[in-house]
């Protein structure tokens, strides 16, 4: 009886809860020693440059064309609410507005999470279990320095310059959309676009951009350095840095909609 | 006998239920080379793995050059790994870095003073002492096992270790190459009067580069001495069952 109570007693909630908690105090512990050493030298400014390449030109091929046809398919599929009320004339800035505000980030948000999370998830857990990491750090380098830090800064920098880089792609789409329907010409198109589009609009589309792209390196890096051994692990790194991302971009989205509707006190 | 650089006493290391280590006790010898035989799974890369850090164990001492490893800080530790060399059973190669960025990466980072062109020049030098001069270029997949093995001593010894840790640094390979990681082996003892610990199953390498062997039974040393003393005198059944094994004859 009384060693069955003992046994009992190994968890304190129960066996998932308690797990679920001490997974939510590993990752601030992570996301405390990411603050901590990109501050101290020595800095692996190539590894960086080398990252950014690997996360920004290799996902342009796809942004590109996802960006595109998001720009099309929006514009034509918001065309009949707005002609019901003969207001197509407002079509460039209901898109601006839309693409700028939510779908710009969003998507690539998303894009890179599956594309770019993924990657960093796998490559991680891999070189785990390859003891890779373990190479690294008897040979008295610190691999988190060289493989998470280098990763989140590089994500950090880069998701917000393809957030831009795809809301011009996506306004493209749309300008191609429109001229057709409505010939407007390309200036007069953009000159919709920019007076539609507040100070606001943009800075808190890069402010938001830039928390995405962290939070797709550093979920990346944390499933990838935390996963299990064997190379089913590496898998499943991979599977759950995508997820974790996705459904993580999507709660981020969802706080900064209430913070910006506050600042501009809707 | 001459001062010991790595001192374990008593030291007991599990994973659960599963107990491992069970009260080691064994010195490394300022320039010996120590082998360490046992069957598998009996806790050999765990007990190398203590002495750099990257496991800890669960009592005991283990002391490399007087200190105690468990309770160094973490630039201590920094300072002690610089000093050890450490050869991973699967080789462990940085698979996205070709063989010169593999061997650059602990050099470019530890040893700031040398210059571009020193390091070029230390790369090829090592290359060459583990006969791979020509794979400079290559990707570590392009390479075959007994190669990545060999990488991945070399780049172990470009920092020029006092101690290094060899696991299983001949498994896999065919006989004339495991003669020349040997001959390497004792190579590097006598340049550098390095010591080392060389994890193996292979007896022929325990013969050609012991000083001394000890065989890891249970969690514990069985046996301690000369490749002679240790088979020749073996009263412990598995050990001679190790020897017979491994050369057929009786
Ligand atoms: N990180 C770990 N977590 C849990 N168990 C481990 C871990 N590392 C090793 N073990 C267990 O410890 C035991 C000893 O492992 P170790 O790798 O030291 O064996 P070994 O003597 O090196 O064998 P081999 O000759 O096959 O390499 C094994 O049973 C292994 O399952
Ligand atoms: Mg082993």
């Amino acid at each position: 009886m009384a060693k069955i109570k003992v046994e009992e007693k190994d968890h304190l909630i129960s066996k998932k809860v308690d797990k679920f908690f001490l997974d939510l105090a590993n990752v601030f512990r992570f996301i405390k020693r990411f603050f901590v050493e990109v501050f101290v030298p020595p800095y692996e400014f190539q590894e960086v440059l080398r990252q950014c390449y690997q996360i920004g030109v290799k996902s342009l091929p796809l942004l590109s064309l996802t960006g595109f046809i998001v720009g099309i398919v929006f514009t034509n599929q918001s065309r009949p609410s707005l002609s019901e009320f003969g207001a197509e004339s407002w079509l460039p800035a209901l898109i601006a507005i839309a693409i700028v505000r939510a779908m710009g980030p969003l998507v690539t948000a998303l894009i890179a999470a599956g594309k770019v999370g993924s990657s960093i998830g796998a490559e991680i857990a891999s070189m785990k279990v390859s003891e890779q990491i373990d190479a690294m750090e008897v040979s008295a380098t610190n691999p988190f320095k060289f493989l998470v830090v280098t990763r989140v800064l590089a994500a950090t920098f880069m998701i917000p310059i393809l957030v831009m880089y795809v809301d011009f792609v996506a306004l493209m789409g749309a300008f191609v959309n429109v001229n057709q329907n409505e010939s407007v010409s390309l200036i007069a198109f953009f000159v919709q676009v920019f007076d539609s589009l507040t100070f606001l609009d943009v800075t808190s589309s890069i402010v938001k951009s830039l928390i995405f792209g962290f939070t797709i390196g550093i979920v990346g890096c944390y499933k990838g350095y935390h996963s299990s051994k064997g190379t089913e692990g590496v898998g499943k790194a991979a599977n759950a840095a995508v997820v974790a991302a996705m459904f993580l971009i999507f709660i981020e989205e969802l706080l900064s909609l209430q913070i910006v509707n506050f600042i501009r006190g809707v | 006998m001459a001062e010991a650089v790595i001192e374990i006493r008593k030291l007991t290391k599990s994973f659960g239920d599963l107990h491992v280590l069970r009260g080691v006790d064994l010195d490394l010898f300022k320039g010996e080379n120590l082998v360490v035989l046992g069957k598998s799974g009996t806790g050999k890369s765990v007990l190398i793995k203590i002495i750099v850090g990257l496991l800890t164990q669960d009592e005991g001492t283990l002391k490399v050059f007087g200190k105690e490893v468990s309770t160094l800080s973490n630039k201590e530790l920094l300072d002690l790994r610089l000093k050890i060399g450490f050869s991973f059973q699967n080789s462990a190669l940085y698979d996205s870095m070709s063989v010169r960025d593999n061997l650059d990466f602990p050099l470019i980072r530890n040893v700031k003073s040398l210059s571009k062109a020193q390091r070029d020049k230390k790369i090829e030098m090592v290359l060459e002492s583990v006969g791979l001069s020509q794979a400079i270029n290559q990707m570590p997949s392009e390479l075959s096992g007994g190669q990545r093995k060999r990488i991945g001593i070399a780049r172990t010894l470009i920092l020029e270790p006092e101690i290094m840790l060899y696991d299983e640094p001949t498994a896999g390979l065919d006989p004339i190459t495991c003669k020349d990681i040997n001959d390497l082996i004792n190579q590097v003892r006598d340049e550098y009067r390095t010591s080392s610990i060389v994890i193996t199953h292979d007896l022929t390498c325990a013969k050609d580069t012991g000083d001394r062997v000890a065989v890891l039974l249970d969690g514990q040393f069985g046996a301690v001495g000369t490749f002679e003393e240790v088979f020749k005198e073996a009263s412990e059944e598995r050990i001679q069952a190790f020897y017979d094994y491994n050369f057929i004859t009786k």
